[in-house]
């Protein structure tokens, strides 16, 4: 009996300790952009050789200078500012590109949509890493360098397939039967579409929305490929590329900036996840 | 592929559904234009583009001038003859496989620990996600300050525990930026995987899993003979779009370490970047891109059997 519950006593101990393990892993370096965006220069920069001082904790007062010469004296906002405007285009794009293709998907392309279906999914694994070389050429013929409509153009080639996807899975669970009604009832197809089927797949295309958005804030390598000029970069290109004078970084600026975009999208983005994975996975299995 | 052979047959709807329904022939008209514009965009902005990169790779392009001549396969052997080339693929492959196996084991772990009931577990849930939720280029510059050469608290943690008695330099020595180019790739993706391999535990049947314990089959038993097999093919989902994510990676690897030290951590993706876009021979570049291809093709494939086999099993 003892044996058993001291047994049972350290698998619990193994279970927190593994717990543990794993969050600190996770969340590390977000704990690593927080202190460090309000450790004052003289705590911040210390070698790491200095054995007596601890890297891990404030050894001063916390200061808010980075997060002022941020806001202030960089172009910060202004990156803020240009990624909000793409990416309210890209949604808006997105949306009236892949919840039509979504429903047609899912309900009226028969068995061809299943292998359609497929076949916009596997775009999805085309990556940006392929297309950004043809895409160079592209955009400077079209003369959009260093334009954000460049990035306009370019982001729903991977939001829309993955958005149509996503779509039609929701369309697929509204069930028939509501929309059979509806036709019955002698509404038109597209009637039914709009009093029937899309306020029940409003909860899909908010998702949506904040996929498309999420994708357009994470993007990095097309926006280093068109858009060269400062004041036009979006947050995930400004705040790597551009937060540094000749070799030296500002660190604590930087770390502000990374602290402050990633965490609320992150927080936003993990609300959704079981979505996403849903989408990507189930979805895939389900054809 | 079956896009492209679909842009030429219109999509008909089905005829039994259409002789049913009073508005059939409306249907057939509306399915294909709800689609079109999907359709149109991915053929225009990913199909199009898509042939350009296989026809920018035989030819001499260069960026800047608009002039495209053929080459036919001389990019690919000047490739075939070129150390760095070779480096970047092996370091793809190197990069995509060991991050994976190690996501493998740890996503598993992970699936298990939150599997089972503690206090704290919907945060702790949360939490792990963070990695894959936040922004790469943004997070990777975390991992860039974390390996920083003089201020790195890895070597401060290192040394104080009397692990390390000369210095680390992360960006410097070709073996550590692997490792920690690879330690981002697992940090950014494990999450990921967990989440999938959890719901692929859920979806066990109880029955199975208390017949096992009902037969007096120890944890470890359980977890080898019972749980670990079931959970093979949503294991294998995970770590195949895994592979995705980390073989067509271009962000952690260009802010880590630019391809540095010595172009000793390129990836296809880096080395295309820099020969297309910073050395401005764009042909170069697509030839160096286009080699993602087969590793993509073969993923996809894997991808699109196992997906088939897990719905199979459940």
């Amino acid at each position: 009996m003892r044996a058993r519950r001291v047994s049972r006593l350290l698998r619990r101990a193994l279970l927190y300790a593994a717990a543990l393990a794993f969050t600190v892993f996770a969340v590390f370096p977000f704990y690593w952009m927080l202190i460090t965006a309000f450790k004052q220069n003289r705590d911040l920069y210390v070698g790491a050789t200095n054995l007596q001082h601890i890297p891990w904790v404030f050894n001063e007062t916390p200061t808010l200078q980075h997060v002022r010469l941020l806001f202030l004296n960089t172009p910060y906002l202004l990156w803020l500012r240009n990624t909000a405007f793409v990416g309210a285009l890209v949604v808006l794009i997105t949306l009236l590109v892949a919840v039509p293709a979504g429903y047609s998907l899912a309900r009226l392309a028969g068995r061809w949509g299943e292998r359609l279906g497929i076949g916009i999914f596997l775009t999805y694994l085309i990556p940006p890493t392929l297309l950004f070389l043809p895409f160079a050429r592209v955009i400077s013929w079209l003369g959009l360098q260093n334009s954000p409509w460049a990035l306009v153009l370019v982001y729903p080639t991977f939001t829309v397939p993955f958005c149509t996807w996503l779509m039609m899975g929701f369309f697929r669970s509204v069930p028939r039967e509501l929309e059979e009604q509806g036709l019955v009832d002698g509404y038109s197809r597209l009637a039914v579409i709009g009093r029937v089927v899309l306020p029940l797949a409003t909860p899909g295309m908010l998702t949506v929305v904040i996929f498309a958005f999420t994708l357009v804030l994470q993007e990095f390598v097309y926006a280093l490929t068109f858009i060269s000029q400062v004041d036009r970069m979006t947050i995930s290109l400004g705040v790597p590329v551009a937060l540094v004078r000749g070799d030296v970084f500002y660190w604590g600026s930087l770390m502000a900036a990374c602290f402050i975009t990633s965490v609320p999208i992150a927080v936003v983005y993990s609300a959704f996840m079981d979505r996403f994975i849903a989408g990507l996975t189930a979805g895939a299995v389900k054809g | 592929m079956a896009l492209r052979r679909s842009a030429e047959f219109p999509v008909p709807a089905p005829a039994a559904q259409a002789r049913r329904r009073t508005l059939a022939d409306r249907e057939s008209v509306l399915g294909p234009l709800l689609l079109a514009p999907a359709l149109l965009y991915v053929i225009l902005l990913v199909g199009v583009p898509f042939v350009l990169a296989i026809l920018l790779s035989f030819s001499s392009a260069v960026s800047g001038g608009l002039e495209f001549s053929w080459v036919g396969f001389r990019n690919f052997q000047m490739l075939l003859s070129d150390s760095q080339f070779h480096r970047a693929l092996q370091n793809t492959l190197r990069f995509m496989i060991v991050s994976q196996l190690l996501v493998m084991v740890l996503a598993t772990a992970a699936a298990h620990v939150l599997d089972a009931a503690f206090v704290g577990r919907r945060l702790v849930r949360s939490l792990l996600l963070l990695p894959w939720a936040a922004p790469v280029a943004l997070s990777s510059m975390a991992w860039v300050w974390i390996f920083d050469s003089t201020f790195s608290v890895i070597n401060w943690t290192a040394k104080k525990l009397g692990l390390l008695q000369g210095w680390w330099y992360w960006f410097g020595d070709p073996g550590l930026a692997t490792v920690a180019i690879i330690t981002v790739h697992v940090w950014r993706t494990f999450p990921f995987a967990t989440v999938v391999i959890l719901a692929g535990m859920a979806a066990i049947p109880q029955e199975i899993k208390e017949a096992a314990l009902m037969d007096g089959a120890g944890f470890w038993r359980r977890l080898f003979h019972v749980s670990l097999p079931m959970l093979l093919p949503v294991v294998a989902v995970a770590v195949l779009f895994g592979l995705v994510f980390t073989a067509t990676d271009f962000s952690v690897v260009w802010l880590l370490t630019r391809g540095g030290p010595y172009n000793s951590t390129h990836v296809l993706s880096t080395l295309a970047f820099q020969r297309g876009i910073l050395g401005a021979s764009l042909g170069q570049g697509a030839a160096v891109a286009v080699f993602l291809l087969p590793i993509l093709l073969v993923v996809a494939v894997l991808l699109l059997r196992v997906a088939r086999r897990a719905e199979v099993g459940t």
